[in-house]
């Protein structure tokens, strides 16, 4: 095992056109991605987009159909999975429940054949690092569940990897645990420069915690790039969808003036302005509307100007620092009714200025409107070069 | 968690009927050891019950009887040997039939389960062919390995559902931690398995203790199991020397189950 040298500080990885198909099902459809040295990426996606298939192809355990897996550049693509020296923290943590804290945290040290005394040296500090100091004796049945994470997560780290992959390791906990780990786990990830790749399929966690956020959908890369520019700049419909709330009003662009004006019809006979570059008329396409974008008011008068809906009131929901208004529009055709969230800040004292029944008028400027397409290409085809199966 | 407690209440307190069967079947169950056991401490020189006083001349018969004793002792070789034959195997057996997929794992787990609906006798006779024509007849390795056909079926069930219940994961886990496929199994999946082993282990070493058919086919005058021997000296006459070998075994049993209890008791992290 002397081949493998600890190195401290993360290293880059890069995946190149990377494939999985199972039969004539493609879980993983060429990715290309590319995380920086000490980098933080998420992996972000609804399930069954092949978030797990690509870790578990990074770690060794599925191997890739084709595709380069690069880490510090070399392609490890044929390695087996003991002699990639990367860090796994699995969903469930995979503890072995036979050995104690103190022994599951020394195995990978056993397995490199470190010395005794330096094996009970390091084990001692890393527990002390996830603040687990005391409890090396215990079996992992007798710790709750945010200890046994501690403990994946020493394991994983106390051979000191370059590389650090998790899948869902707080998808288990709960929502006040999970966001105290979240920043636990941050801050640890930027003492000991590791590069990590973290799967989840909670936003807020993505946002939380990413340098780099990928969205996957349908095996493939749907986006990526910083949290800044996935939920401010979305590339698709579904990205917007997936990274917090948004209203999206499906339409076909009518027309598509040079200067990038859009005018969209949807289905209930209105309208959208926008501004965007790249289409044309005939393509479907989805306005982003931020609920915090939109403005309401009281209707007043019978024409409705340049994007503005009119509306009832549906539900009312009282959000603290702000009200949240459900706003059905179309309701004279049910099934084209569409609900518009609008999200208004207090002002002052005042509490709701509408209430459920009320009759609104939901308003928004033309570049408030994010026009997207709908989502990638999303066709499972096989990879060039295999198809037929394998 | 309150309907917990009440289901099982419902089950610690069964109505009367229920209690009275039990007892019942449990009667069934235990009256000829019940009867064996005293009547092997008989004074009588005849089989009598209830004995008409106590005396040990029966396992002074026994245990003084240079014939008994090796019989005992061909029995404790072949039912150890066949129970580290069919842990071996059957461990060799269930990693490929639970751990991966190919494509003749019905066909061959069907293969592995043959035996049991095989009668014993039709492997007995077999196998008496094929020993016979090797040399090997009568001799404590050729009752081995036929008590190991007979018990694997149920030691690859066993095994196969212990290994079934180990996540699959921790050995993942384990490789990512630098372990080697072996290193894996040898330091995660063989401890997790082990109380599966032993019980496999165990069931082949008291079948084997108890079953006729294969060494009286295999057997020879070198290699006579306490049951040949039982056997035989049943064909002569019943005395109550035969009530004393019966506690013996039982006592084995007895004893052998305690132990693989405390065994799975010492663990703490079960
Ligand atoms: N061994 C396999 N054989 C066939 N299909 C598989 C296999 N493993 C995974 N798949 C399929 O590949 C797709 C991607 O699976 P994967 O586990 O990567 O999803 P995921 O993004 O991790 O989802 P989740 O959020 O539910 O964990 C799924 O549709 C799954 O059914
Ligand atoms: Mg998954």
């Amino acid at each position: 095992m002397s081949h493998i040298k600890d190195v401290t500080g993360g290293t880059p990885i890069v995946l190149e056109s990377l494939w999985k198909t199972y039969a004539n099902f493609v879980a993983v459809s060429g990715i290309d991605l590319s995380v920086g040295a000490g980098r933080f990426c998420t992996v972000l996606g609804p399930s069954g987009s092949g978030k797990t298939t690509t870790l578990m192809m990074i770690a060794g355990f599925v191997a890739p159909t084709r595709g380069r897996i690069l880490v510090s550049g070399r392609d490890i693509a044929a390695l087996p999975p003991q002699k990639r020296n990367l860090g796994v923290v699995f969903q469930n943590y995979a503890l072995f429940p036979h050995l104690t804290v103190f022994d599951n945290v020394a195995f990978p040290l056993i397995m490199r054949r470190v010395p005794q005394a330096e094996i009970a040296q390091r084990v001692e500090r890393m527990l002390e690092t996830v603040e687990l100091a005391g409890l090396g004796g215990r079996y992992p049945r007798e710790l709750s569940g945010g200890q046994q994470q501690r403990v994946a997560l020493a394991r994983a780290l106390v051979f000191e990897p370059r590389v650090l992959l998790m899948d869902e390791p707080l998808g288990a906990l709960d929502k006040k645990l999970r966001s105290s780990l979240q920043i636990e786990l941050k801050a640890l990830q930027r003492r000991l420069d590791v590069t990590v790749i973290y799967v989840t399929h909670d936003q807020e966690e993505a946002l939380t915690m990413a340098d780099q956020i990928v969205v996957m959908q349908g095996g493939r890369i749907e986006q990526n790039g910083t949290p800044e520019d996935l939920y401010d700049r979305p590339a698709t419909a579904f990205v917007a969808g997936f990274m917090g709330d948004t209203n999206l009003v499906r339409g076909v662009v009518m027309a598509a003036d040079k200067d990038g004006t859009l005018r969209i019809d949807h289905p209930t006979g209105r309208r959208i302005i926008a501004r965007a570059s790249g289409f044309q008329a005939g393509d479907h396409v989805a306005a982003s509307l931020r609920p915090e974008c939109l403005s309401i008011e009281s209707p007043d008068g019978p024409e409705e100007p340049e994007n503005a809906w009119d509306g009832r009131i549906a539900a009312v929901t009282y959000l603290g620092d702000a009200i949240r208004y459900h706003v059905a529009v179309g309701e004279n055709r049910p099934t084209l009714a569409e609900t518009l969230v609008v999200k208004a800040a207090r002002r002052g004292t005042e509490h709701r200025r509408f209430s459920e029944g009320d009759a609104v008028r939901v308003r928004w400027s033309r570049s408030d409107a994010r026009v997207l397409p709908p989502t990638r290409a999303d066709a499972r085809i096989l990879p060039p070069m295999q198809a037929g199966g394998h | 968690m309150g309907s917990d407690v009440m289901g099982s209440d419902a089950l610690l307190n069964p109505g009367l009927p229920v209690r009275v069967f039990a007892w019942i079947m449990l009667a069934f169950l235990m009256a000829p050891v019940l009867i064996i056991i005293p009547v092997s401490f008989s004074s009588a020189q005849y089989l009598s019950f209830p004995p008409p006083g106590f005396s040990l001349q029966w396992y002074e018969r026994f245990l003084g009887n240079k014939d008994w004793l090796a019989a005992i002792w061909v029995s404790i070789q072949v039912a150890t040997l066949s129970a580290v034959l069919t842990v071996i195997i059957a461990t060799l057996a269930a990693i490929p039939l639970v751990r991966s997929d190919f494509s003749r794992k019905t066909l061959i787990y069907g293969l592995l389960l043959a035996p049991m609906i095989v009668p014993v006798i039709i492997t007995a006779i077999a196998l008496y062919f094929i020993f016979a024509r090797i040399g090997m007849g009568g001799t404590v390795i050729a009752i081995a390995i036929g008590h190991t056909i007979v018990v694997m079926p149920i030691a690859v069930v066993v095994l196969s559902a212990t290994l079934q219940g180990v996540d699959s994961r921790l050995e993942n886990a384990a490789m990512s931690l630098g372990a080697s496929r072996f290193q894996a199994f040898r330091r995660v999946t063989l401890p997790l398995i082990a109380p599966g082993i032993i019980s496999a282990g165990l069931f082949a070493f008291l079948t084997s203790f108890d079953e006729l058919v294969i060494p009286l086919f295999l057997g020879g005058p070198n290699a006579q199991t306490l049951a040949v021997r039982i056997w035989n000296s049943v064909m002569l006459e019943i005395e109550p020397t035969i009530a004393a070998v019966s506690t013996f075994l039982i006592a084995l049993t007895v004893l052998i189950m305690v132990a693989a209890n405390l065994l799975k008791k010492a663990r703490r992290w079960a």
